[in-house]
């Protein structure tokens, strides 16, 4: 019997070469003969483009090429599509307006892409950018969601005058109506979801090269799903047919959903290969990522919560103004809708919900799916109205929730999603044990005595992982698939290559998935090695988003590994001169059922690639299968976040002293993995809450939160260790039962710093408080909370 | 006008002709080639660059190549065990799971080898303080505080077993 290898926290495959220096991000990528592109980018919010002169530029030493909208639009190159269309409440498209790869007529967000120069090296690049002359006629802009609708604001594309992409709802608005008119007891609450940049320390960076030879493009990019950014380049922006373009997603530096999206970097720089004849890297400065990076949240929310006299969530009424930044970027429109409102639900019993969202334009860079996408944000507007109406009812937080926690499962939500397992009580009751609620009171009153406020906070969220059933999702809007595609290939002396279409960023994929296919076939992890991240050596795939990659990517594994087992079983049949039902596959061997006959994987390899003695009557050779799996559910991971913060009421600093979090996963592959997803989502989740917040001017639309002086990414000393746990409740529709932990922990984290935070405030009289709580916001907290003191 | 300059890079002798105004983070990834030293921020913020220059931790997108003029210098790609395996500090990294996409790792295990020289037993908090200048978006740092934890044990414990042996042999 071989020792298990899922549950074990194997240590990682892909360490050695990141440790060692001996990666490969898409900047280490030199090509012979490389070029370098510097972009010019809009100074201004929103602009006219009255001329733009580049003579100076082509004349400057270095130069190779220099283009301009103009010159994309002559070439027939089209707009950067959206991969998600939303049908609003008049059953009309959304708005699409045209998204060029450079600025045609018009810039609408500072960082828009208005001009490329190409040049030997990068200072020359760089040199040259400085004398390309834009007569720009300057324009009024708008920044804010809340702003964007209002009378007479500045309009960022003609064919949506009132700035509105689409307005859409989900739910019964009667049924909420007529809730609301009898409930006991209402909360309600207004807030932002503040604005975030995702800031993967690998800034964006792209490759690009044309083959006169095969007429072929090659393109290193960091992307986290290389097919589908294959498939818009190719399809729909440059007009290519798709075998002619290698995308190749290697190393990559974190993605955290923003490195989803095709850009218009690494297009303009595919299609300027070509002309140039030459191979031509772009890597973003740090103030190019945080200025042309997809955003994330940024939501302007109003949220009602009715409930009977006990505390029973009776029907939940919210209204979202999303922003969408001034283009629609891939997955843009999905991000407020789909996958936002069909969370509301929570984990509880509300049986009317209603969800109106108002996506809007404005002069800012595009705002996407972030770590969680939606799925915060809809956590946020459930939790922070589930505990202030606990605090409102005068009933105990944990109690109030497990009055409404759904305990029979399937359960149809009334927001379209049906979860298929969980255990809500289990997490929670798991997670008060590890966070020792019981001593928080004792714990309170030493930090009074230390002149702190200490208070304590929950959060206990769901997320529909897995993305995502791929009838589902057209029905939705989707444009594309949501499978993934996986292939098995048993070599002749029973080592295994895996190719997925799944893609590793940090996940830990090349150990995670190596220990299934180990596992499956009774081979040490140490013989399996894992290919992703490039569409010329891998079938098909649909990337990394959504904590879907062992979910779905996993599952398409097993499928290819089950092909796999079923064509040995014939070979060992052949070979072991037994009926093919009588042959069992166990511990890495084909065995004779009631026998010790058996040929190992590595013999019955060697005979398929060595068919001497062999049914090749019946049977091909070789030992190789693929498979595409398409996901029947969403996965459903829920848990129960619990965090306690200390406030220096003379500063306002907050500071997180624990974090715990116990969630549910389904089955896990490797808990040190798993654990470490979660600690980073935690971090994401915290810094939200706490410390970061992109800002833009609301007059001049500059971005303020431009560098890593203004934008509070959270550092070592800003978290606490955590105290993190799981309970399992296994996925019932994948074999592997598992759900996916990628986002968990920023799902959860910031409406349990926000309720903690307020917890601590409360009996000041403070009620809400705005993400991110930086001092200035929890100090002005206090000193309007207590009107008498001294401030 | 191109200058010259030279220094011992990983205990190897290197002159190159540069641009003047090139930055030591790119004279190391592009005339060196040594691609794991990474560029994250290009001001000073993220530490992805973080190298030793004469035993001493700094970001080498913060200073001029021709600044290290003359310099020892020690990236990623030098960094070894005794054995010419892992170092304590990145075999730390790799046991207590202190990296995941491994773009801020080169830096952060330059940063700690140097923090762990200046103090030989960090407590957590010195850790995170020490480590506060190189920025980390996927572990949240908590398996990284662990690793440097452990690594700073091992390294005190290497010493020791040194001293001792050199001990004996006087």
């Amino acid at each position: 019997m071989n020792a298990p290898v899922i549950g074990q926290s194997i240590k990682r495959k892909e360490d050695y070469r990141f440790l060692t220096g001996t990666g490969t991000y898409t900047d280490d990528v030199t090509l012979p003969g490389q070029t370098h592109a510097c972009f010019l980018r809009s100074p201004h919010a929103h602009a006219k483009i009255r001329g733009i002169d580049t003579s100076r530029a082509r004349a400057a030493p270095g130069v190779v090429a220099v283009f301009t909208g103009e010159d994309l639009a002559r070439a027939r190159v089209n707009g950067l599509p959206c991969g998600w269309l939303i049908t609003d409440v008049n059953g009309q498209p959304m708005k699409e307006p045209p998204h060029p790869p450079l600025a045609q007529g018009k810039v609408r967000h500072v960082g828009d892409q208005v001009a490329v120069v190409i040049a030997e090296t990068l200072n020359q690049a760089k040199d040259a950018a400085e004398l390309i002359e834009v007569d720009y006629e300057v324009l009024p802009a708008v920044v804010s969601p809340a702003d964007a609708r209002k009378p007479g604001a500045p309009v960022v594309h003609d064919s949506a005058p009132d700035n509105t992409c689409y307005v859409w709802a989900l739910g019964d608005k009667v049924a909420v109506d007529q809730a609301f008119a009898q409930a006991a007891h209402v909360t309600t609450l207004e807030f932002i979801n503040n604005r975030l940049i995702p800031n993967a320390i690998e800034p964006r960076a792209a490759v690009a090269s044309y083959a006169r030879a095969d007429d072929a493009y090659t393109l290193y990019v960091t992307s986290q799903n290389p097919h589908v950014e294959r498939l818009l380049m190719a399809a729909f922006v440059l007009g290519l047919p798709e075998h002619k373009l290698r995308v190749i997603a290697p190393d990559v530096g974190g993605g955290f959903g923003s490195k989803i999206y095709l850009y218009a970097e690494e297009t303009v720089i595919t299609w300027a290969a070509k002309q140039v004849g030459r191979p031509i890297k772009w890597t973003a400065e740090r103030s190019e990522s945080f200025m042309s990076d997809a955003h994330g949240r940024d939501h302007v929310t109003r949220a009602e919560l009715a409930l009977d006299q006990d505390g029973k969530f009776l029907a939940l009424r919210v209204a979202t103004t999303a922003n969408l930044g001034a283009y629609l970027s891939t997955f843009a429109s999905c991000i407020p809708t789909i996958l936002y409102a069909t969370l509301l639900a929570g984990q509880y019993t509300t049986p009317a919900i209603y969800c109106e969202v108002t996506a809007v334009f404005t002069h800012t860079a595009p705002v996407d799916a972030y770590r969680g996408a939606g799925r915060p944000e809809a956590t946020y507007v459930v939790e922070r109205l589930v505990e202030t109406a606990a605090r409102e009812m005068g009933i105990d937080r944990a109690t109030i929730r497990r009055r409404n926690f759904i305990t029979t499962f399937p359960y149809q939500t009334p927001v379209a999603l049906c979860y298929d397992t969980g255990n809500y009580d289990a997490t929670l009751t798991a997670a008060i044990e590890l966070a020792d609620v019981a001593g928080f009171e004792a714990r309170r009153k030493a930090a009074a005595q230390r002149g702190k406020l200490r208070g304590l906070g929950y959060s206990t969220y769901i997320e529909a992982c897995g993305l995502a059933p791929s009838n589902i999702a057209g029905a939705l809007g989707a444009r594309a698939g949501l499978f993934e595609a996986g292939e098995i290939r048993v070599h002749p002396t029973g080592s295994v290559t895996v190719f997925t279409g799944s893609h590793s960023h940090g996940q830990g994929h090349e150990t995670t998935f190596a220990q299934v296919v180990a596992d499956r076939l009774g081979i040490p992890v140490e013989n399996v090695d894992v290919v992703h991240g490039d569409t010329g050596r891998i079938l098909f795939g649909m990337g990394t988003y959504g904590s879907r990659s062992i979910a779905v990517g996993g599952t398409a594994i097993v499928k290819a590994l089950d092909k796999v087992i079923a064509k040995g079983v014939k070979i060992a049949a052949h070979l072991l001169e037994a009926a093919e039902a009588d042959i069992e596959f166990r511990d890495g061997a084909f065995q004779v059922a009631g026998t010790d006959r058996k040929k190992t994987l590595a013999e019955v390899a060697l005979a398929a690639y060595v068919p001497h003695n062999y049914p090749l009557d019946r049977l091909e050779p070789g030992l190789n299968e693929s498979a595409f799996y398409d996901p029947t559910n969403f996965t459903y991971p829920a848990g129960s976040h619990i965090c306690e913060v200390e406030i220096d009421p003379e500063t306002g600093v907050t500071q997180v002293v624990n974090f715990t979090a116990v969630d549910d996963f389904g089955k896990i592959i490797n808990p040190m993995v798993v654990e470490g997803q979660v600690h980073g989502g935690l971090a994401q989740g915290i810094g939200q809450a706490l410390l970061e917040g992109c800002v833009y001017d609301p007059e001049s639309g500059q971005l303020l939160t431009g560098t890593y002086m203004d934008y509070a990414l959270p550092r070592a000393d800003d978290l606490p260790s955590f105290k993190v746990g799981t309970r399992e409740t296994p996925c019932t529709h994948n074999p592997l039962g598992v759900k996916g932990c990628g986002e968990a922990g920023a799902i959860g984290a910031p409406a349990a710093v926000i309720n903690a935070v307020v917890d601590a405030l409360a009996h000041l009289g403070v009620r809400d408080i705005e993400m991110p709580a930086t001092p200035e916001r929890v100090w002005r907290a206090i000193r309007s909370a207590r009107p008498g003191k001294k401030a | 006008m191109n200058i010259t300059v030279s220094m011992t890079v990983n205990g190897k002798p290197v002159t190159a002709e540069i641009d003047p105004r090139t930055l030591l983070a790119q004279f190391i990834r592009e005339n060196l080639r040594l691609t794991g030293t990474h560029v994250g921020c290009d001001t000073g913020q993220c530490g992805a660059c973080t190298v030793h220059l004469n035993g001493h931790a700094v970001k080498a997108c913060n200073i001029l190549a021709a600044q290290a003029q003359g310099a020892t210098l020690l990236t990623i790609e030098g960094v070894r065990g005794v054995d010419g395996g892992l170092h304590p500090m990145q075999a730390a990294f790799r046991e207590h799971h202190g990296l995941q996409c491994g773009f801020c790792t080169p830096g952060m295990v330059m940063n700690a080898i140097d923090l762990v020289q200046r103090h030989l037993h960090p407590a957590e908090e010195v850790i995170r303080a020490g480590l506060d200048g190189n920025l980390c978006r996927c572990t949240g740092y908590h398996n990284i505080v662990k690793a440097v934890q452990a690594a700073a044990a091992r390294m005190a414990a290497d010493t020791t077993a040194a001293t001792l042996k050199q001990g004996g042999q006087a």
